[in-house]
């Protein structure tokens, strides 16, 4: 028997699942570290809190409060490049809207494989349940991700590890597999009450922890996909998916417009990316306009933007439009009535 | 050494914050500018974790969030 303190690196969420199996190893002695990829599409309750009315909500982030609660390290790191590859290629396609999921766990569980090998760590734990989602948490699928992260039986789900083959932690004694669970399925009542017993707070619910499972986000970036002729994205791009209300008045343009002074905060970071609307003399909001607009286009989105501020019943508004090169210039429009807003603009 | 987050989201301004903190001695200070309402409760959890310890943490009236670390052992 091996009796120096083996080490597991465990992908942490800051959903429920992760949680307790993180808690499982330190259960059993085992040193554990937390891993946390950000891939660009995590939602988080601070995508949210940008939007002032809104602060009241919880604005942390779930993993490194699960970490708190764990009392271990945790590393975030940034993968937006590297995931490209995922969102836009995935081998076993797409879930109900454009969720890579199978592939995004085999993707996450390769990085914890190569920062396992890297940092001498001996096995990865991953938080997943046996039946519990439908691409990735299927008996047929849990040995795709094995195989194709690379981590083969060093991968250990000890949630439902009494339902599968023992892993090498397990063969060894790294871990005992007595004190593992035998969980699956979607019923979550076992994980809360474990939950409870623990003290734990905890993030929830599963499932909606992925933009790339919101429809209307993925609505957003189909349009942003179509208006290009191709499929690319940067960091700047599916962060703006996230804030503003969109609209597409015209194919060759698109407005983002800040909902209240948090987002219109944000989007003021986007000034010298894009040319930016913001009436002059009325209180309202700031709209970045993103593509490209003739003159006949830019007091459509002047005027949509009037639409939008408290100079909504004027006559006229004088929106000042800002250029990337620090140029300005204003134009004086009629707002838009409501009702030639026309629905199918929205994103 | 000073860091500017401003209009990151989180968990970015933690991630800059994690990665100038790896490039400064023990005792050295940074000091973290950022926007995300979150950074205020994110960034000191990181930092206990680590070992790290924030000297202040203030909202400025500007709405910019300041924060300032100073490097652990």
């Amino acid at each position: 028997m091996d009796h120096r303190k083996h080490k597991a690196v465990v992908l942490l969420s800051g959903g429920l699942d992760s949680l307790l199996a993180a808690r499982l190893m330190l259960d059993q002695g085992i040193h554990v570290e937390g891993i946390n990829f950000f891939t660009g599409f995590c939602v988080e309750g601070h995508t949210h809190a940008v939007r002032r009315d809104r602060q009241d909500r919880q604005v942390r982030n779930s993993a490194l409060r699960s970490a708190e609660q764990l009392g271990i390290r945790l590393h975030i790191i940034e993968v937006i490049d590297a995931y490209k590859d995922v969102v836009l290629n995935p081998r076993h396609g797409y879930g109900a809207h454009l969720n890579p999921c199978l592939d995004c766990k085999a993707f996450m569980v390769g990085r914890a494989r190569s920062w396992m090998e890297e940092h001498g760590f001996d096995f990865i734990v991953t938080g997943e349940v046996l039946g519990q989602r439908p691409m990735s948490q299927r008996r047929d699928t849990f040995p795709v991700v094995a195989r194709e992260s690379g981590a083969w039986d060093r991968l250990l789900r000890p949630l439902s590890a009494k339902l599968l083959a023992p892993t090498l932690p397990e063969r060894e004694g790294w871990v005992d597999r007595g004190r593992l669970l035998g969980l699956s399925g979607r019923n979550r009542k076992p994980q809360i009450a474990l939950a409870g017993a623990y003290g734990y707070e905890y993030a929830q619910p599963a499932g909606g922890c992925c933009f790339l499972t919101d429809a209307n986000y993925t609505r957003k970036l189909r349009d942003l996909w179509a208006s290009r002729g191709e499929r690319r994205y940067d960091f700047d791009d599916i962060m703006l998916l996230k804030i503003g209300r969109h609209l597409r008045p015209h194919p060759s343009f698109k407005l983002i417009i800040g909902r209240e002074e948090g987002e219109n905060r944000f989007l003021e970071g986007y000034r010298n990316r894009f040319v930016h609307l913001c009436a002059a003399e009325y209180n309202g909001p700031l709209a970045l306009l993103q593509g490209d607009a003739d003159d006949a286009g830019l007091d459509l989105a002047c005027a949509i933007t009037a639409r939008f501020g408290q100079g909504r019943s004027a006559a006229s508004v004088r929106v000042a439009v800002g250029r990337p090169d620090g140029s300005r210039h204003e134009r004086v429009v009629a707002p838009l009535p409501a009702n030639a807003l026309a629905a199918d603009w929205y994103l | 050494m000073d860091l500017d987050a401003r209009y990151l989201l989180c968990p970015m301004p933690v991630i800059r914050v994690s990665d100038a903190m790896a490039r400064l001695a023990p005792g050295d200070t940074l000091t973290v500018r950022c926007t995300d309402p979150g950074a205020l409760r994110d960034i000191p959890a990181w930092c206990r974790l680590e070992g790290h310890e924030i000297v202040a943490a203030r909202t400025e009236p500007s709405g910019d969030i300041v924060i300032i670390i100073r490097a652990g052992g």
